[in-house]
């Protein structure tokens, strides 16, 4: 009949193509089609720009004659200069801090949301989120009002005695860079830890309870080892920005509270050595980047990267 | 899942958190009604005048103008490309899946300050290009590339392949199945991807600001009224808006992504 010609025809036809055609399964040149404009702004706007970074930082200088000369001074400079290193570490060991204190105070909320909110999950998430989406410059700002000396918190202790004059050293210091850090980045940890705590089987509990487990046993043997990726998911998300960061130190770190960033947000933007700016990007990646390679294959695990796995 | 458990404990460090996250928010927005131009303790009076400020105040609209039109060329521009790619990456048959996967997440968790570097380096030393709003779009696009591909991924993940099988074997070409069933059964996810990517570029300043020529962007421009005390209760009038707009856009791209993500399981719960 008509029906058996109309699905018959393009099977004899096309005999070759048949299997691809009819299990619907897309040829490997139409996904490459479908992956090539990512591709494309990725090649242009990262690997691109990653690359002349790094030629640039063995060149004397950006523009004019220096621009051909090569050479390993900037290198040599960051070896020698005790200050480069100083900040890179200091850098290093505030975003270390920030990312312990906010996955600390993080944790809690995750494993609240994921055990004991029963159907307000969704509501209690949105909650948390929004926060992290208001405008992130507008939110170190307040900070700014909460820890300045005529701030909140000072008029908030004179006003109740404890205290008779304004604590000048909360403004403009490491600590309120710290404190403005972890309140930004607390709603971005939650998420990723309470996504491993809710795909945790709930009768893991009970099997654990019925073999004797107490409670807090069956947290650190079953529970905590089994959300570990979430909690690296978060500690990525908030160790590595971190660490480039230079917005929040321009705006309540002072001149005490500054960070590698700012250093290398200075060589560029005040156009004082582009080179020099470019070495210290890539020192500091070298270092973000070793933690980040390590832990890429449980990245992986968690579905982070790799979505679909069966 | 057993019976519902409670925590007061629980409860009452969530509450917290909550009042914790939001308070220095509602300061801010609170002395937008200040009636003095030093944003301090204590609060003078109330007065409209800052919002009423805004409104003659050219240069901030200007620049928000521009963030929307950032804003929206380039979330479209990064929805479009992440999609395409999150359908091509839930296939095993993708050619170096892995090492695109693992690729495309590089711009989210990359140092803003070494993106911006890298780029500004790019744009004006080798093409020697003006640094226009376009570059600024282009750049935006990346970093909203991987959260527009994990959003989408995830949609598909609900999704059988079979559907796609039926539709070509009545006959559809792959383009034509993808046009008529994949897109479709992933618009919510399109959707909540694109304002995820709209809110990532309106708020975007460590990055933009490297690559910012004569027409700046919202949060560069705000950036710089900083500098200049008296200009910033108008700043903080405008942010007190972008907030509540921001805070609106999140519920609904989190509605959106829920929808989309989360059919399947409510029976359980009846």
């Amino acid at each position: 009949m008509s029906t058996q010609n109309l699905t018959n025809t393009p099977a004899v036809h096309n005999r070759r193509g048949i299997k691809e055609q009819l299990t619907g399964i897309p040829r490997r040149r139409q996904l490459i089609a479908l992956i090539s404009p990512a591709s494309l702004w990725l090649f242009f706007l990262l690997i691109l720009p990653l690359a002349t970074l790094v030629m640039l930082s063995f060149v004397k200088t950006a523009f004019g004659e220096g621009s051909t000369v090569l050479t390993l001074e900037h290198y040599r400079a960051f070896l020698q200069n005790t200050i480069y290193q100083r900040l890179l570490w200091r850098s290093l060991g505030i975003a270390l801090l920030v990312t312990v204190l906010t996955l600390l105070f993080s944790y809690p909320v995750a494993y609240f949301m994921a055990y004991f909110a029963g159907e307000r999950q969704n509501l209690l998430l949105t909650i948390l989120i929004i926060p992290a989406w208001t405008s992130f410059l507008l939110r170190v700002l307040a900070w700014r009002l909460i820890l300045g000396s005529n701030g909140l918190l000072n008029t908030f202790l004179m006003g109740i005695g404890i205290i008779q004059e304004p604590i000048t050293g909360l403004f403009f210091s490491t600590p309120a860079v710290i404190i403005t850090l972890v309140y930004i980045w607390i709603p971005f940890a939650v998420l990723p830890i309470y996504v491993s705590l809710q795909r945790i089987e709930g009768n893991l509990f009970e099997a654990s309870a019925d073999l004797g487990a107490r409670p807090w046993q069956t947290f650190w043997k079953v529970i905590f080892p089994l959300s570990l990726p979430g909690i690296l998911a978060a500690f990525l998300f908030v160790f590595i920005p971190t660490v480039g960061e230079y917005v929040t130190p321009a705006l309540v770190g002072g001149p005490n509270g500054l960070m590698i960033g700012n250093i290398i947000w200075d060589q560029f933007s005040r156009g004082l050595d582009w080179p020099m700016g470019a070495t210290l990007s890539l020192m500091m990646m070298l270092i973000v980047i070793v933690p980040l390679f390590l832990s890429s294959g449980l990245a992986e695990r968690l579905g982070l990267t790799g979505g679909g796995d069966e | 899942m057993n019976e519902q458990k409670k925590s007061l404990l629980g409860n009452v460090y969530f509450w917290l958190m909550v009042v914790f996250l939001y308070l220095p928010i509602l300061i801010l927005m609170i002395f937008s009604f200040n009636d003095s131009v030093i944003l301090a303790f204590p609060f003078k009076g109330f007065t409209f005048e800052w919002y009423r400020q805004m409104f003659g105040a050219h240069e901030l609209l200007l620049a928000a103008r521009n963030s929307l039109f950032v804003g929206l060329v380039s979330s479209l521009i990064a929805t479009f490309v992440g999609a395409l790619a999150a359908i091509a990456v839930m296939r095993k048959n993708l050619p170096a899946r892995n090492f695109f996967l693992g690729l495309s997440s590089v711009p989210m968790v990359m140092p803003s300050i070494v993106l911006g570097v890298a780029m500004l380096v790019l744009f004006r030393r080798v093409f020697d290009l003006e640094l226009t709003l376009w570059l600024i779009i282009t750049a935006h696009v990346l970093i909203s590339i991987p959260t527009s591909i994990l959003i989408v991924m995830a949609r598909l993940a609900n999704f059988s392949h079979n559907l796609e099988e039926a539709a070509m074997d009545l006959g559809a070409n792959y383009w034509l199945t993808l046009l008529k069933v994949t897109l479709p059964v992933s618009l919510p996810a399109l959707v909540a991807a694109f304002l995820t990517a709209f809110t990532t570029s309106f708020d975007e300043y460590a990055m933009t600001t490297l690559i910012t020529g004569t027409d700046t962007t919202l949060p560069v421009y705000l950036y710089s009224l900083l500098r200049f005390p008296r200009r910033l209760p108008v700043a903080v009038a405008m942010g007190s808006i972008i907030m509540v707009a921001s805070a609106a856009v999140v519920i609904l791209a989190e509605w959106l992504r829920r929808m989309g993500t989360e059919r399947p399981k409510k029976k359980e719960l009846v």
